[in-house]
């Protein structure tokens, strides 16, 4: 609980910082282009309906195409004006919010304005006044409440939503939940709701507040309300200006995916920089797997832990199949001649995709290897993680088992192994290293035809990272193959078991390498 | 004073007010008296540009109504809505302030200018000044609305059935004022209403309009006497018509 409280104003200092933008920006946009809308009835079916069809996009969704976006806009501003565009982190968050914004605000404008009574707008005219002065002293302050409700439910929305930037880079409260649920810490999970619940709250209250204090002449309600949202943009502007003049120049920054392992890696990486060089390193966790591959291509992080297999398959496309050292080879030398990214080696584990069963349930439909899973599949039910059955080992299985199941589903990878325990379902995709897999009675069935490629867990460099900070590879070096397959697992156990912080378990870790218990890699 | 001169407005086509002349002197009140959809409201509203006249002029003083831009031209132009049109977020002293502080009157004066005329029109302004709408009758509502059409001295006042909404007594104590108030100030005014009893207590002329067009114009007498056509005569009976009735019910010896 300490732990994860010390966490929080940090995050919740992002939070703020991604949300404020995003709808302070959301409402300068979509008041002033409500106003115009509601000018030209005509066109207020279409713009609505552009709005309406951004609002429908999945938020997680919304976010995950800005990244792409941002690159590709990113190019061409870099090829036309010179300017660099980050794709990865606080912007493509910031569009996506700023987006998701628009519809209440816009929309509320627009019947805010449209509701004035006509009588109300023909004794404008009457009295004398102009367009702009009818705008000013009558439409908008008679729209104004309903505005304001618009800004309110964008306001909720979007600081709930901001939870789901943490998969595209940007620090929020997200952090604590897409972390907690992988390493399956409620605590961390629940504090990451309850704050993004609270600041919700916090917000609303705020400019209702500021909104009714101002329609009912209440200067106490209008104080409160203007203070607070003051001090919480005063608060934020500056941690923003205090950020931008302490540029992380040399803060380390370390991407990881979102499972335990890959937490617990990113800390000993961190961990073992920091000891080394003294340079701080600053996680960049829960990452989307793709993103945090692009993420270091562009420089957005500086080392993150991949996988070879996962390289061959989903960047380099390749379906032929071969040896650990020769895949090694190859991936290295893909990646340094492509995208210039170095494979700085191997800690020495593989994380294989693999397939897992109950261990009862192998034994009593005599299945040990994947070959004899082909004969039963016909009535059996797999689970698999999101990406598993779109991913080109999935297909390789498929092809070289001739595997046709009763069924499939995709779930989240942290409860696929409750799923299989609890025989929701026979089979699962599981990962070699998994701690999950001994805990819970399952076996990992043999992959007699060698389908799947081998997953060697190595680390990745961007680009001129040995160039400009040689002490930092050289302090990893110390790590290659220092962590075998029942190092790791035993490390995933503790997390995902115990419930032990992944830094923690890093720390153990360290100190286990110095004091020279390390475990050399015995394949 | 002014002039309208063959006003014509035509809808998407179809003909609301067809060549409509009249002249109205200084300090005059004529009428638009008229059935619903005659046109009595389209031409008031052609006066001060509300409804932008399909043909034909207006002339105020001697200037073409053109000659302004529409806003300035209604700031000079006073005008009691139908529906009163108060602005609900102001009180009632800002709502009749409202025209003052558009010609960028400074607050001393536009601060007497309105508690004046509340007082005038019956609204004591230490008590009423700081009321919004909503905390207003129907009546007082009107009364501010009244007070909103003239507060900015205008040379003209154009007024659509104010007292439309209101009950008899309310209004008959409201014609009461207005009348008080246009002869203290010497208003120059328009006056819309399809209440040929309204009509006669109020006009110094009446135009009776049917149909879009003009029909007679003439001092409430010349009506009574001579009639233009069939329209008018029974438009001229309904009063007399209403008080030989009243009379029956009260019957011989009653009173």
């Amino acid at each position: 609980m300490a732990e994860q409280l010390a966490l929080l104003p940090g995050y919740l200092t992002a939070h703020l910082q991604l949300t404020l933008t995003a709808l302070s920006l959301g409402a300068l946009v979509s008041v002033p282009a409500g106003i115009w809308i509601a000018r030209r009835p005509r066109l207020e079916p279409a713009l609505l309906g552009l709005a309406s069809v951004i609002q429908t996009i999945p938020s997680l969704a919304l976010l995950a195409i800005m990244v792409p976006t941002l690159a590709g806009l990113g190019a061409l501003a870099a090829a036309l004006f010179g300017v660099e565009l980050r794709s990865i982190g606080f912007l493509p968050a910031l569009a996506a919010l700023s987006l998701y914004s628009l519809l209440p605000i816009l929309r509320n404008t627009v019947t805010g304005i449209g509701a004035v009574d006509p009588a109300l707008v023909e004794a404008a005219r009457g009295v004398g006044m102009t367009d702009r002065q009818r705008l000013r002293r009558v439409e908008l302050p008679l729209a104004m409440p309903v505005i304001v409700a618009g800004i309110r439910t964008a306001a909720v929305w979007v600081v709930g939503t901001a939870t789901l930037s943490t998969p595209v880079g940007a620090t929020s409260l997200g952090n604590f939940i897409f972390s907690g649920l992988q390493t399956r810490n409620h605590i961390a999970v629940w504090v990451g709701c309850a704050a993004a619940a609270g600041l919700a709250l916090l917000l609303d209250r705020l400019i209702h507040a500021l909104e009714s204090g101002a329609r009912r002449g209440s200067r106490l309600r209008l104080a409160a309300g203007l203070a607070g949202l003051l001090a919480l943009f005063a608060y934020t502007g500056a941690s923003l200006a205090l950020e931008r003049l302490h540029a992380p120049e040399r803060l380390v920054r370390i991407g990881s995916k979102t499972f335990t392992e890959q937490y617990v890696l990113a800390e000993i990486l961190g961990q073992r920089i920091a000891e080394r060089t003294g340079a701080a390193a600053r996680p960049v966790p829960s990452l989307g797997s793709t993103v945090a591959f692009e993420a270091l291509r562009a420089g957005e992080i500086d080392l993150y832990v991949d996988y070879s297999g996962t390289l061959w398959a989903t960047i380099m496309k390749r379906r032929t199949r071969g040896d650990r050292a020769s895949i090694l080879d190859e991936v290295g030398r893909y990646l340094r001649e492509e995208h210039g990214v170095a494979l700085l080696g191997a800690l020495g584990f593989e994380n294989r995709y693999a397939l897992a069963m109950r261990d009862d349930r192998a034994r009593e439909l005599g299945v040990r290897r994947i070959g004899d899973l082909a004969r039963v599949a016909p009535g059996l039910e797999i689970g698999g993680d999101y990406e598993f059955f779109h991913r080109a080992e999935w297909a390789a299985l498929v092809e070289a088992y001739g595997l046709a199941f009763a069924g499939q589903r995709s779930m989240d990878s942290s409860l696929m192994y409750q799923a299989v325990a609890g025989r929701e379902v026979d089979v699962i995709s599981a990962f070699s290293t998994d701690g999950r897999i001994a805990a819970l009675g399952l076996v990992l069935l043999e992959d007699d035809r060698g389908a799947i490629p081998p997953y060697d867990a190595i680390v990745l460099g961007r680009p001129h990272l040995a160039e400009e900070r040689p002490r930092v590879v050289e302090a990893l070096t110390g790590l290659l193959g220092r962590i075998d397959a029942e190092r790791m697992r035993r490390m995933n156990l503790a997390v995902d078991r115990d419930g032990r912080e992944p830094a923690e378990v890093a720390r153990e870790f360290l100190a286990g390498l110095r004091s020279g218990r390390g475990s050399r890699s015995s394949r | 004073m002014i002039e309208l001169d063959r006003l014509c407005k035509r809808f998407d086509g179809v003909r609301a007010v067809e060549e409509v002349s009249l002249r109205v002197e200084r300090g005059e009140l004529l009428v638009l008296l008229g059935g619903s959809g005659s046109g009595k409201t389209t031409t008031l509203k052609m006066v001060n540009r509300l409804v932008e006249p399909s043909s034909g002029r207006v002339c105020i003083a001697g200037r073409d109504s053109r000659d302004w831009p529409a806003h300035e031209l209604r700031r000079r132009v006073g005008y009691a809505f139908q529906q009163v049109g108060l602005f609900p977020h102001m009180t009632a002293a800002e709502n009749v302030g409202i025209t003052p502080s558009l010609l960028g009157w400074e607050a001393g004066r536009i601060r007497r200018r309105v508690d004046d005329l509340l007082a005038r029109v019956g609204l004591e302004p230490a008590r009423y000044r700081e009321r919004r709408p909503h905390q207003l009758s129907g009546g007082q509502q009107q009364r501010v609305g009244l007070a909103r059409a003239i507060a900015a001295e205008p040379e003209l006042l154009l007024l659509d059935e104010p007292f439309g909404a209101l009950d008899p007594l309310t209004r008959d104590r409201l014609q009461h004022t207005f009348q008080e108030i246009r002869r203290e100030l010497g208003l120059t005014a328009i006056f819309v209403t399809h209440d040929m009893t309204e009509a006669l207590l109020l006009a110094d002329r009446i135009a009776v309009m049917n149909a879009g067009r003009l029909v007679q114009v003439g001092r409430p007498q010349d009506l009574l006497r001579s009639p233009a056509d069939a329209y008018v005569a029974e438009l001229m009976a309904t009063p007399r018509r209403q008080a030989d009735a009243v009379e029956r019910l009260l019957g011989p010896g009653a009173s």
